[in-house]
């Protein structure tokens, strides 16, 4: 490995769709942290809402199209916990009665990072050149926290942004009820768990929540704006990138 | 039990208008899981306990029969008999025929979720027992014929107010408000049971086998009350309570109180083995132990067998987002929280459970508090593999699933539909930067607005920039 790392950007599906400008934010951030950034094309999803569903068959097809899109790579990165915990956690539980695929997933497996965690843990950044005046919060989604251990990265990060303040979240670490499918299948209790996220930003005093995956902030932006709530939503990225010229998530250009 | 888990999206929506009920279930996040977290970080080694426990029980059920063989022969050896049951029915029958043959008209009973899954109370009642729940919690629940909504308090679902009005109802006289005078009176009427019962029934938290010994663990000293004062004492448990060694039930017990209530240690943890001896002051003159299978060795040999560890101390309901929201009764069996979720399916069958290993956003938080590191997630993802392979996801679901499958595994196609979907949604939002209502995503849009695309997919604009 030389010391400009090759690095393929996983943009995964809800930023490839919705937010465009977290990608952007990624490839600027990893350039900043020293990386050749490409971004494969033949990439599509990490097949989470197979895996979960329970769908194991399509699991599998999709987890050799990654082998084969991500083949060559020293890094895997993607802007979110939960679709780089499916390829560091998820895919070696595939293959196991397939010893030359399984080799495979765990070889890929052990390339892939989450952003915020993969700039910090392997690239040694400890600032970013950013800056925004304001008081920020920050949730810390279920995946990126438990399945990948990312919690003091994001806010090591977003310490060295000037003029922000970070002010902490109560029950920072709850699920904000996106859950994928679970949001759909069962509204109502998906909606009192993103409500109790919504009443703890809201009373965190910040005019602006960040988490690091877009499936959370798509869920609490929406709940934010149904309830008319002046509160900022944004994908950290963007704030360490300094990518704000996209109006926050949910809200008019 | 009448098994009601597929009404659980409809039970789960009710609770949700039913204040007294999040009331009571906002307790538990200001209790037992703060109490949880303090005694975590009080104990250094906790996290090296856990991984004790865990060794401790997949040993155990590496080796199951051997113990539950060593077990009866300890238990033999002190004057005692144990009875094994294959199901729920033939443990009821056991259970019974000992009554009988003790004369018994009063039977006492601590805490067990065994009794819960065999339908005891009903049984025993239906050929003419008096059956007397002892636990606070289990006696509230049993005046209110519910079964528990918890593992360790199954009247967690009732707030005080409601226990002074049940109890003005069973109990007649003024109403008491007091929580200490609503246990006191409670103990009144129980004591008077206790002399009367002719046999007592209790669970075990933990069967010995070096010893034979039965372990219960209790605040309120109930267990010891039932299973010292009457002729007989039952204990009914299932396989996977057995341990080798006191030792190792001391290391269980450390994890335990922590672990479910926060307590260092449970206010009374009693080791009983067998019955009275010559000399002995007290004591039942017959202790029997009833194994219940119902299953569970069927277990042993597949990827559930982990679920055997659960040594039953709730953490995972007290930390479960979907179980503070919806409430114990909400999963419609026996055993709630993500814990009921990997293990109803087991007893009622997943087309019965259908929705439970479902109810999980698989956050992980069930899993980070597992004192016995039960991969609950992992556990609740293997019933939807079931579920897929038994073709039970409604059809719509199904056949989404398939569509997108198909896309995901071609990626011009795939770009070509992001694509397309990016333009439609953002058209719909008409520059307002989000939607109120979508196709398709009524789930969604009940309740939040949906995002609207920025513009062109990430695939499409990056190409453009040719970077």
């Amino acid at each position: 490995m030389t010391d400009r790392p090759r690095v393929a950007l996983f943009v995964t599906c809800l930023v490839d769709l919705f937010r465009p400008s977290v990608g952007f934010a990624a490839v600027r951030l990893l350039e900043a942290a020293g990386c050749d950034v490409s971004v494969p094309r033949a990439q599509t999803c990490c097949g989470q809402p197979a895996f979960n569903s329970g769908d194991r068959p399509t699991t599998e097809a999709l987890a050799r199209g990654l082998v084969a899109a991500f083949a060559g790579f020293d890094y895997i990165v993607a802007p979110s916990g939960s679709c780089a915990g499916m390829l560091r956690r998820h895919l070696p539980e595939l293959f196991e009665d397939d010893p030359v695929m399984h080799e495979r997933v765990v070889e890929l497996a052990a390339r892939c990072w989450e952003l915020t965690s993969f700039l910090t843990d392997v690239r040694g950044m400890t600032a970013v050149d950013a800056e925004l005046a304001g008081r920020v919060t920050y949730h810390d989604s279920c995946s990126g926290l438990r399945e990948l251990k990312v919690r003091e990265q994001p806010r090591r990060l977003l310490g060295s942004v000037r003029g922000l303040e970070l002010v902490e979240l109560a029950e920072s670490e709850v699920c904000c009820g996106f859950g994928g499918t679970f949001c759909v299948k069962y509204p109502e209790i998906s909606t009192r768990m993103v409500s109790n996220k919504a009443a703890n930003a809201t009373a965190s005093g910040a005019d602006l929540l960040l988490a690091g995956d877009l499936g959370c902030l798509m869920n609490i932006a929406g709940r934010l704006k149904r309830l008319g709530s002046p509160l900022q939503v944004r994908h950290v990225a963007e704030v360490l990138a300094g990518e704000l010229q996209a109006p926050p998530i949910a809200e008019a250009g | 039990m009448e098994a009601t888990s597929l009404r659980f999206r409809e039970r789960a929506a009710g609770a949700l208008e039913n204040a007294q009920l999040q009331t009571a279930l906002a307790g538990i996040k200001v209790g037992w899981q703060a109490g949880r977290a303090r005694a975590a970080a009080r104990l250094p080694e906790f996290e090296q306990l856990r991984d004790l426990g865990k060794a401790i029980k997949d040993h155990t059920l590496a080796h199951l029969d051997l113990y539950l063989e060593a077990f009866e022969a300890r238990v033999v050896e002190q004057g005692g008999k144990v009875h094994w049951a294959r199901d729920a029915a033939e443990a009821r029958g056991i259970v019974l025929e000992l009554c009988r043959a003790a004369g018994a008209r009063s039977v006492t009973k601590s805490k067990s979720m065994i009794a819960e899954e065999i339908g005891l109370n009903a049984w025993l009642e239906a050929n003419g027992l008096r059956v007397v729940e002892t636990d606070l919690g289990e006696y509230i629940i049993q005046l209110r014929r519910e079964p528990p909504s918890h593992l360790v308090g199954p009247a967690v679902h009732l707030t005080k107010d409601q226990i002074s009005d049940l109890f003005v109802e069973h109990h007649g006289g003024p109403r008491i408000e007091e929580p200490a005078a609503l246990v006191g009176e409670a103990r009144r009427i129980l004591r008077q049971r206790y002399l009367e019962a002719d046999v007592g029934i209790t669970g075990a938290n933990f069967l010995i086998a070096e010893t034979g010994s039965a372990v219960t663990v209790t605040n309120e000293g109930n267990a010891e009350l039932t299973q010292g004062l009457p002729r007989t004492h039952i204990v009914i448990a299932s396989l996977e309570k057995v341990i080798p060694t006191v030792e190792d039930a001391f290391t269980l017990l450390r994890l335990l109180g922590r672990s479910a209530t926060g307590q260092e240690f449970s206010a009374y943890t009693t080791f009983v083995t067998g019955p009275k001896r010559p000399g002995d002051l007290d004591g039942p003159e017959a202790f029997h132990v009833v194994l219940l299978d119902n299953g569970r060795s069927a277990m042993v040999g597949t990827a559930f067998r982990e679920m055997l560890r659960c040594i039953r101390c709730g953490a995972c309901m007290n930390h479960c987002p979907v179980y503070l929201a919806a409430g114990g009764h909400a999963y419609g069996w026996v055993y709630v929280g993500p814990m009921g979720s990997v293990l109803t399916p087991q007893f009622i069958g997943i087309e019965q459970g259908y929705p439970l290993p479902n109810a999980s956003t698989f956050c992980g938080r069930c899993e980070e508090v597992c004192p016995v590191r039960i991969p609950l997630p992992r556990l609740m993802r293997l019933w939807r593999e079931e579920q897929f392979r038994k073709a039970l996801v409604p059809p719509t679901a199904r056949w989404g699933l398939r569509l997108w499958g198909a896309l995901a595994r071609r990626p011009f196609l795939y770009r070509l539909t992001a694509r397309w979907a990016a333009r439609a949604l953002r058209l719909l939002a008409r520059g307002r930067g989000r939607l109120a209502a979508a196709p398709l995503a009524g789930g969604w849009t009940g309740t939040r607005d949906l995002p609207a695309p920025q513009g062109g997919t990430f695939m499409d604009q990056w190409r453009r920039r040719r970077r």
